[in-house]
This record gives C-alpha cells, structure tokens and sequence, in this order.
C-alpha cells in the first residue's frame, strides 16, 4: 500500500532544470533516502512535496489524494510534517514552546478563549505542554527545556526540530540532513529515534550525507544527480550501482 | 517562588496606577496619567501586531479615528450612548482590518505596511473633508459620557481628572491583561512562532494568514478604543487623531520600550507623553525627537529599553 507518491515531479529555475521528472514512492513504516551530491536537488524536491515550492511538471499523490502544491499547513493537516536543511527554529521562543508549537493543530482554538484565558484555552496548552515536555524527553533535550532555542547547540537545534515535527504525530515525515552538525553520539541517536518513528508505521524519507547512517537504516534509496533520478533500489542494490559510485560515492571518495 | 512575567507586569502596573498620585505635583498629572494610559493601550496593540506577529502597520491612527469619531458621531446622529459608541467603533475598526487585511495579509512581505498607510490616509482624509458630518479639520464637540455623573449619585465623588485617570487605568489594565493571555497562549505562541520562521510555522500547519489577520484586527480594536476614551474625556476631537504622525507614535513609543514587551510598551508611552508635557521646546521639536529616539533605539538597544534592561538584570542576578 502506498502513502506517498511522487509522480514525474520537476521544477526549473531561471531555465535550469533543478529536479527533473523524479517519482518514486513510499509506504507506512518505511525508510526511503533520496541521496546525491551537493547541488543534486534533494531539497528542492523536499520543498515540492511539502508545498513550499509549486512543482512545474508532476504531482504529490498522499492517501490516495492529488496535494500538488498543496500550502504546507493544509499538508500537516493531512499528516505531513518536515524538518529543514538549514534550520528553521522559533530562536526566540524557548526550546519547550518550539516543541509545543508543533501541537498547533491539536491546541488551537477560538482567539476569543486565549484572549480571556478561559478553561478550555488553558486545557488545550496544559495537554499540548504535556506531550511537548515527554518528545524532549526522548530527543533528550529535556533539561534545555526552558532555555532560548536561539542558544542551542546545532545538533541540539536539529533534535529540536524532529521532536516538534512529530508533535504533529504525521504520517509522512520528511527529514531534511538531521543528522547533519551532529557528532557520532547523537548520530547514532537520532539514527535509532528515526527506526523508532518509523517503526511506528510513519512513511518517513530523509535525505542525508552520512553513507553509513542512510544504508544501515534505509529500506529503498532514491539517487538524485543533476535533479536526475539515476537509481533506485535497496540500499545492497544502491551501492553497488555503478551510475552511482560515479556519480556520488565517487565524488565523495575523491573529496575525501 | 518565580513570578511570571505577566503576574509581575499586571501587579507592577497596578501599584504603579495606583500609588503614582501620591506623588503628584498637581491635578494636572491626573490628565497626563490619562493620555499616558489611552496611549499605553494603543501601543499594546502594536506590540502584538508588531512584537509579536512582526507586521507592521503605518496606518494605526486610522483605527484610533474611528474609536474617536464612532464617540462624537453615534450618540448624535444614531442615539447610541457613549459607551456603546465605544462599541461600535471598535467593531467597525475590526471589519475594516479585516477588510484591509485579508487580501493583503496573503502576500508575502511587507505590504501591510504600505496598505495601512494608504488606509490611515484616506480615514485622515475623510475626517477632513467630510464637513457636514465631522465638521472638518476645526474638530467636533464629543458627548458626556456619562459615567462620572452616575458615579456621584452612587455615592463616589471624582473630580473630572481623577475619574478620567481611573477610568484609562482600568481599561489599559484590563487591555494589558488580555494581551498577556494571549501572549502565552496557543494564539500567541503561533503569532511569535512565525515571527521567527514562518515557513517553519506554516509546516507545523499554522494558517499563516490568518493568524496575522488575527493580530492586525485585534491591535486595531485596541486602538479604536484608544480613539474613543481619547474622545471621551477630552470632549473633543480633531481629525488629528488620525493623522499620520499619530500612527508614527504608536510605533516609536512602542519600539522605544521594547516592542515584545508590553511592560515595555506602556513605558515608552509613558516616556513620549510624559516628554512633551514636560518640556515644552519638545512639542515644536516632536517629529525630530521621534525620528532620533528611532534610530538610536535601533542602533544601541534593538529589543527597546525594557527588555535590554530586564536581560542585563537577569545576566548579573543569574
Ligand atoms: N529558490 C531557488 N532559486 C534558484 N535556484 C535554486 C533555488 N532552490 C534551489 N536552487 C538550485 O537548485 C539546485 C538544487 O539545489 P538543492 O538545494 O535542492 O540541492 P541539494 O541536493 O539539497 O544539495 P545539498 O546536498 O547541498 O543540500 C541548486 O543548483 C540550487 O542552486
Ligand atoms: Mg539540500
């Protein structure tokens, strides 16, 4: 059964095809890793599933729905939520709040109730507190609770936003490098927080740098080059695909 | 135990309102209590809009017009009592936010801005020209309210000045005390939390527009009441009221106290009401010293002086 289908989906800026024709699909409680070289297009892609770019060719298919540049809160709406790349965290507001504004949906209400404080305003923040407090519990931020997110680590800033991601309990996540900036340990942290979410039967795809990480936990990966897809496969099938030594694992061993 | 922010603003404002005529020199401070009050409440409302959910209006005096003028026209021509004049005002501010608000709120930017000031003009300009009704730029005679006399035959005696004190300070209470709730409540977390990221917010399914659709007509409701209790006790008003410079106060007096504080609000209202009364070469001077307390707000303390200074305070203590 498939959750999230991408079909054909391209977008070109000022004549330069970023992403090009791509699709592929994910189902509940899997992994797929869309991986590729800088400049590959694995964000753009990103901003076209989630709604913050209009795709100019192809659709967003979830549960069955047509969601092509669907605006972003109607998307969560439907059970999608996402991190960013380059980190987009309320820096002003404490960690506690950043995780508890990811129960929007569940918390807000008339503007008339939390003007005047009523009962079922303040019930809906108590809940919405509740469930934030125990997702920092388990990214382990729980005691920078009350702290300004704006004075956080990046790592910490990374777990900050996958805890507030799935205070909206989505069903699709995606998941833009969060293990990026982040040392061995948390690595491997957030490595098993994403089998665990996934586990859970959440459809979750990520892009990330870290080879190692993406082939341990991936179930299919997707290979972007020039906004092309170039493979697709099991992460076995993936590694041994010469297209794709050459054009990523090649370049990174070169890099390296 | 800690208080919080809104307990300690709430209670300091209200021993504030309270012990400050002990201190005065002279019946007179009663008045410029009062205007540091109905100004304090309209900048409440920009802190919102502007502190809170980051837009920016040029046009805020547009709104305080109509709260003054809703209190000059509606008893007459319409036969409503001052107090809902009050009323009516404010809802008639809220629809046109709305109005205003609505499609331009879905552009990304800041046309707010640019709309309000527009919006702000053409009010100005209809209080102007509108003689029959508004009796143009000479200004119109504003009714009694009504309240004092009541009062007295009750039992409680209240000199005009001292009425019109109690009166603001209740209501700029009650406003801080509404803006305080929502700062903290799901409203308000969604306000700030786009403020700081908005396609962040947009993800977690806030419906961006909206909510800083909320904001504006919100802050313009307080402004309109603003206008009105303006109106109301001076028992009289000029479509100045409505004037650009006055939309500019609102937003000086509102960065020069901290612009996410209402404390800090209300104290940069205090400090530009209190200036002009008290010198009198500022009054001439005002639209420079406005100019110059923005820009080295901007430059020296970006937050405004109340959260600069709280910070430095909690950066020692701590
Ligand atoms: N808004 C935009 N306007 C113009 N060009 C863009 C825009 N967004 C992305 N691009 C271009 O699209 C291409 C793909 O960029 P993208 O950020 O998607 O790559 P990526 O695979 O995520 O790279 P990285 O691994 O460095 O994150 C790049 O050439 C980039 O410059
Ligand atoms: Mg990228």
């Amino acid at each position: 059964m498939t959750l999230l289908s991408i079909e054909g989906l391209g977008i070109t800026f000022g004549g330069i095809a970023a992403v090009k024709d791509v699709s592929f699909s994910v189902r509940p409680g899997e992994i797929v890793s869309v991986i590729g070289p800088n400049g590959a297009g694995k964000t753009t892609l990103f901003n076209m599933i989630s709604g913050v770019y209009r795709p100019g060719s192809g659709r967003v298919v979830l549960n069955g729905e047509d969601v092509t540049a669907m605006s972003p809160h109607l998307l969560a709406r439907r059970g999608m939520c996402r991190t960013f790349q380059n980190l987009q965290v309320f820096q002003s507001m404490t960690v506690l709040e950043n995780t508890i504004a990811g129960y929007h949906l569940q918390e807000s209400g008339p503007v008339l109730a939390d003007l005047l404080h009523l009962p079922a305003s303040r019930r809906r923040a108590r809940a919405a507190e509740q469930g934030a407090r125990e997702l920092l519990r388990r990214v382990g931020l729980e005691r920078a609770a009350e702290r300004e997110a704006g004075s956080l680590s990046y790592g910490s800033l990374k777990r900050l936003e996958i805890a507030r991601a799935m205070a909206l309990q989505p069903r699709v996540l995606l998941l833009d490098e969060p293990a990026a900036g982040c040392n061995a340990v948390e690595t491997e942290e957030i490595d098993h927080l994403i089998a665990e979410i996934a586990a859970s039967g959440v459809a979750i795809l990520l892009v990330e740098h870290d080879m190692k990480m993406v082939m341990r936990i991936s179930n299919h990966i997707v290979v972007l080059d020039h906004g092309e897809k170039i493979a697709e496969g099991d992460p076995a099938t993936v590694s041994r695909n010469p297209a794709v030594i050459a054009a990523y694992l090649g370049a990174e061993h070169a890099a390296g | 135990m800690r208080l919080t922010t809104k307990t300690a603003t709430l209670l300091a404002l209200v021993a504030l309102i309270a012990l400050a005529p002990l201190f005065f020199p002279s019946a007179f401070y009663y008045r410029v209590g009062a205007l540091i009050f109905v100004n304090g409440l309209a900048v409440t409302g920009i802190v919102i809009l502007t502190g809170w959910a980051g837009q920016i209006s040029l046009g805020h005096a547009g709104f305080a017009g109509i709260g003054a003028y809703a209190c000059a026209l509606a008893p007459v021509h319409l036969g409503l009592h001052p107090a809902l004049a009050i009323l009516l005002g404010a809802g008639v501010s809220a629809v046109l936010a709305w109005l205003v608000g609505r499609p331009i709120l879905r552009l990304k930017g800041y046309y707010l801005g640019v709309a309000s000031l527009g919006m702000g003009i053409l009010i100005s300009m209809v209080l102007n020209n509108e003689r029959d009704l508004t009796r143009g730029p000479d200004g119109i005679d504003v009714p009694d309210l009504g309240l004092r006399a009541a009062l007295k035959t009750a039992g409680l005696d209240l000199s005009n000045g001292e009425f019109w004190y109690a009166l603001c300070g209740i209501v700029l209470v009650l406003g801080a005390w509404l803006a305080l709730n929502l700062h903290d409540s799901p409203t308000g977390r969604a306000l700030r939390a786009l403020h700081g990221s908005e396609v962040a917010a947009r993800t977690v399914g806030m419906d961006v527009p909206r909510l800083k659709l909320q904001a504006f007509v919100i802050s313009a409701v307080y402004a309109s009441v603003s206008g009105s209790l303006l109106a109301l006790q001076n028992r009289f008003i000029t479509p100045d009221v409505a004037g650009f410079m006055h939309s500019v106060e609102m937003v000086t007096m509102a960065v020069l106290g901290g612009v996410g504080s209402v404390a800090g609000a209300i104290f940069g209202a205090a400090v530009l009401t209190l200036l002009p009364q008290m010198l009198t070469v500022f009054a001439e001077y005002e639209q420079l010293v406005l100019g110059l307390v923005m820009v080295l707000v901007m430059i020296f303390l970006r937050e405004g002086v109340v959260p600069s200074i709280l910070r430095k305070l909690r950066g020692t203590g701590e």
